[in-house]
């Protein structure tokens, strides 16, 4: 099983390259899809069979998605598309491999970790029913005013008033 | 088919290597809608990793805690999204490095 | 009798207090009379004291309350009257009550009528404090506040800036002996652990004798600020810019006896100590014959006796020196009355010329002032020292210490200066009361003598110096001297021999033929119109030098003034503006630079932000695995 892991964790890593270096924004998307794709199959091999589909339907599903439609909205593509100079892309990835660097420092340390996963039954829809709603049921509420704030953010902020008709119809 | 999976540290080592591409990604990037992505690849690197460790701990609570990453993290696209329409509407493009109002 | 002490000084603060507050409301001779009488007070008491004393009583120690209490030292405000006190306190209030009477004349016109009798009030309680305090610090008290008294009574016609600096000065070369008489105060502090006059004195003999010595040396530089000794004098001359009962009450009679009162006051250090009263002997007497000569070439007529009162006070010291305590006060006594006389003669003049100071334009007024051009006589007699004025006592009685106290040549240096004293004070009597009258027409109209208020004064003052001289009778006419004897047992006399009757009548004999010649000389001299003084500027030769005052004003001007003036401006201009101000000015210019630098971080630039943000993290991490 394994090699499973090492396999589809190599495609995972090749995949988000290509999506923080396409030109095309779409081809971004695309990319990024598959990523979500690669990283559910992990979530499967860990029996987290709940947030397999979840990871699915929410991430891959519904907010891919709603980037695409508004990449679509807004008609970029490649011509467009606004390039950072050789520098300031050398110094961002520089600084990530830094930070690459001193989170690998940092948490590879303790014999803790060195142990295998074995599979379990945690990641069931059941299992893991009981604890959101009798441990976490106050978060699980809380999180529905969340998406209410959101909703209702994200319509004030995009409404559109008369005076940007203008704007946009250019 | 055995019962065992890669050790945890392995794990680390993918959600490091995932987070810091999105890092990287973040940087290196100037539209503002493949920024807000890389900061989903960001998260999802995460979630990744406490499902790995609720795995290893058999304790639910991270996989709960995955539950609510995604939570915030579909509210946060769509107000982030809203405000980048909102942003091309005034600027008429989605360039980052034209927000430069809070110049001295 | 520890009242007398208190009503004493406490009579004067009131008539201050009274001047100064309900002055403007009140018509002026109310508060010429209210001074005055606060004065008449304190004369009154010192005299009830000086008969207890007399009597063979006790000095009386009063303590006010207990002023300081620091560590192992403590301070009364306490107030000793004994012989030495109530001698000076008499001589003091009485002076200062005629000297109060005659102003009430003399200022008659003046805006500032209220507050001239005020700090004629205080001058007396400060001076009062002075001579009555029981320790030196309390003396101290007084000494300060007669020189602030002094200051406020030489600048009193405020608006002219050139009396204004004159008081400055005053006032500031008294702050520079001040810091002798300071460290002679902190000395006896040291040495003894209190000032008071009864301890310290008594506890004298075991003290080490460099220390007392150097004590002494301290004191006599306080005493030669506040005297008027060679080199702190010229500020007396200056001083005259005051209004002539100022210059009468304290540069003649009182606040410039305060030295010589140091002094005697501290006769028990100074009989011990060979080196320092020397040095008092040679001070007094490059003092007397300096001033003495200076007073030839004077054309004004409060300078000539400014001068000639900086000569006596010599005399005086060379007294102190010789270790004739008593002989001083003696001469400090009959001086007081005939200075005070001729200062407020010559105030009289003043008057009656309108405001006109140079003798060069006054002559032949001995017809239409007939009271002040006798009573002025009279003091030029008495410190010509004319037998049997009192000057004459008292000069001779120096004299004669001095020769047998020290030796020939001090004797011979004063015996001239005695001649030439009575030269310039018989000029300037001649110059102003004889001869032709050398004035403008409108002056000789104005021309009249003074009103009672002021002649009365002259008439008590004259009559003192006639008969002064009973208080000292030396051992020619009588057995009794009446100072020595009253002295006896507080002021420690060095025991010198007494002079021969020869010598007595030797001196008498020739200072009687010399002082005829010399009147008889000078009047001719003086009175024809030939012989009249030139103006200062045109001088020549030696007349030139005295005139110019042996120049001590323009080398004190340019070795004393300039280098303290240079200090100063370097201070200012390099080191306060450019360095002090230049360190502010960098560090406030190198912060704003820092700022300025540091403002282009917020630069709005969304992708920097990020990159910082990253470094910031990894920085972080970096830093918490380190530490």
């Amino acid at each position: 099983m394994e090699y499973l892991f090492y396999i589809l964790s190599g495609f995972t890593i090749l995949s988000a390259i290509l999506m923080i270096s396409a030109r095309n924004p779409v081809h971004s998307v695309l990319y990024l899809i598959v990523t979500f794709f690669l990283i559910s199959g992990q979530y499967l091999m860990m029996n987290a069979q709940f947030l397999f589909i979840v990871n699915l339907i929410v991430y891959a599903g519904a907010i891919m998605v709603l980037f695409l439609f508004v990449l679509m909205l807004l008609n970029l593509n490649r011509e467009t598309e606004p390039q950072k100079s050789m520098k300031a892309k050398l110094a961002g990835v520089i600084s990530a491999g830094l930070l690459l660097i001193t989170l690998l420092g940092a948490l590879i340390q303790g014999q803790t970790y060195r142990g295998s996963l074995h599979i379990t039954d945690v990641g069931l829809v059941k299992n893991l029913g009981m604890a959101l709603f009798t441990k976490f049921v106050v978060p699980f509420e809380v999180s529905s005013i969340l998406f209410l704030s959101a909703m209702v953010g994200a319509i004030l902020v995009g409404m559109r008033k008369k005076e940007d008709k203008e704007v946009v119809s250019e | 088919m055995s019962n065992a999976l890669p050790p945890l540290e392995h794990y680390i080592w993918l959600s490091s290597i995932l987070f810091c591409i999105g890092v990287a990604g973040v940087l290196i990037r100037r539209n503002g809608i493949v920024l807000l992505m890389c900061v989903e690849l960001m998260l999802n690197a995460v979630n990744l990793l406490f499902t790995a460790f609720s795995t290893h701990f058999q304790d639910a609570s991270g996989q709960i805690f995955v539950f609510f990453v995604m939570v915030v993290a579909a509210a946060e696209v769509a107000v982030g999204l809203a405000i980048l329409v909102m942003i091309y509407r005034n600027t008429k493009s989605v360039d980052i490095s034209l927000l430069d109002n809070l110049k001295h | 009798m520890e009242i007398y002490i208190a009503i004493a000084l406490l009579s004067p603060v009131i008539g201050f207090a009274l001047s100064g507050l309900l002055g403007r409301s009140l018509p002026k001779n109310i508060i010429g009379i209210l001074a005055s009488t606060s004065v008449l007070i304190s004369f009154i008491c010192s005299l009830l004291l000086f008969n207890y004393l007399y009597q063979n009583g006790a000095p009386i120690k009063f303590t006010f309350f207990n002023w300081m209490a620091v560590g192992n030292i403590s301070i009364d405000f306490s107030f000793l009257a004994d012989r030495l006190s109530v001698w000076m306190m008499m001589i003091i209030t009485g002076v200062g009550f005629l000297i109060h009477i005659y102003s009430i004349g003399y200022m008659h016109n003046d805006e500032g009528f209220y507050k001239f009798f005020a700090y004629l009030n205080l001058f007396i309680f400060a001076m009062l404090t002075l001579v009555l305090g029981a320790n030196y610090v309390i003396m101290f008290f007084g000494w300060e506040g007669v020189g602030l008294c002094s200051y406020l009574l030489i600048g009193f016609w405020y608006s002219n800036k050139q009396y204004g600096y004159a008081a400055r000065k005053a006032f500031i070369m008294n702050r520079i002996g001040d810091l002798g008489l300071l460290l002679g105060i902190f000395m006896l502090f040291n040495v003894f652990g209190t000032t008071d006059y009864q301890t310290v004195f008594a506890s004298a003999a075991s003290a080490n004798a460099t220390t007392i010595e150097i004590i002494c040396l301290l004191l006599f530089v306080g005493a030669i600020g506040k005297s008027a000794q060679i080199p702190l004098f010229t500020w007396l001359p200056d001083a005259m810019a005051g209004p002539t009962p100022v210059s009468a009450l304290i540069h003649a009679a009182t606040m410039v006896t305060a030295g010589i009162y140091l002094v005697a006051r501290s006769s028990v250090f100074f009989v011990n100590s060979e080196m320092a009263s020397n040095l008092v002997l040679m001070v007094g007497l490059a003092t007397a014959v300096i001033a003495g000569t200076i007073g030839l070439k004077q054309n004004d007529i409060k300078k000539v006796l400014a001068y000639s009162t900086v000569s006596q006070l010599g005399y005086m010291f060379v007294a102190l020196g010789v270790g004739a305590y008593s002989t001083a006060l003696f001469h400090v006594t009959t001086h007081a009355f005939f200075k005070a006389l001729l200062f407020l003669g010559s105030g009289s003049v003043i008057h009656a010329m309108g405001g006109e100071q140079d003798i060069r334009k006054m002559g032949g007024l001995s017809k239409k002032l007939t009271i002040t051009h006798f009573t002025f006589l009279l003091g030029t007699l008495a410190i010509a020292g004319v037998p049997p004025l009192a000057g004459f006592f008292s000069k001779d009685e120096i004299l004669a210490k001095a020769f047998y106290g020290n030796g020939i040549i001090v004797f011979v240096l004063l015996a001239l200066t005695s001649v030439v004293t009575a030269v310039y004070m018989f000029r300037l009597y001649f110059l102003t009361f004889h001869g032709e009258f050398r004035g403008t027409e409108e002056q000789k109209h104005h021309l009249h003598e003074s009103p009672s208020s002021m002649t009365v004064p002259l008439i008590i003052l004259a009559v003192l110096s006639c008969s002064g001289g009973i208080l000292g009778l030396s051992s020619l006419f009588s057995h009794h001297h009446f100072i020595n004897d009253f002295f006896v047992k507080t002021l420690l006399n060095k025991p010198i021999e007494e002079p021969s009757h020869f010598f007595e009548w030797l001196v008498l004999g020739v200072s009687v033929v010399l002082l005829a010649i010399i009147i008889l000389v000078t009047r001719k001299f003086y009175t024809s119109n030939s012989n009249i003084p030139v103006a200062a500027e045109d001088e020549t030769g030696i007349g030139k030098v005295l005139s110019k005052k042996y120049y001590f004003d323009e080398i004190y001007q340019a070795f004393v003034q300039k280098p303290i003036e240079w200090i100063s401006e370097f201070t200012y201009s390099i080191i306060d503006r450019k360095i002090i101000d230049g360190i502010v000015n960098t560090t406030g210019n190198g912060i704003s630079f820092c700022g300025n630098y540091l403002r282009k971080i917020q630069s709005g630039n969304i992708e920097y932000y990020l990159l910082a943000m990253v470094i910031g993290v990894v920085s972080f991490l970096v830093i918490y695995q380190l530490v």
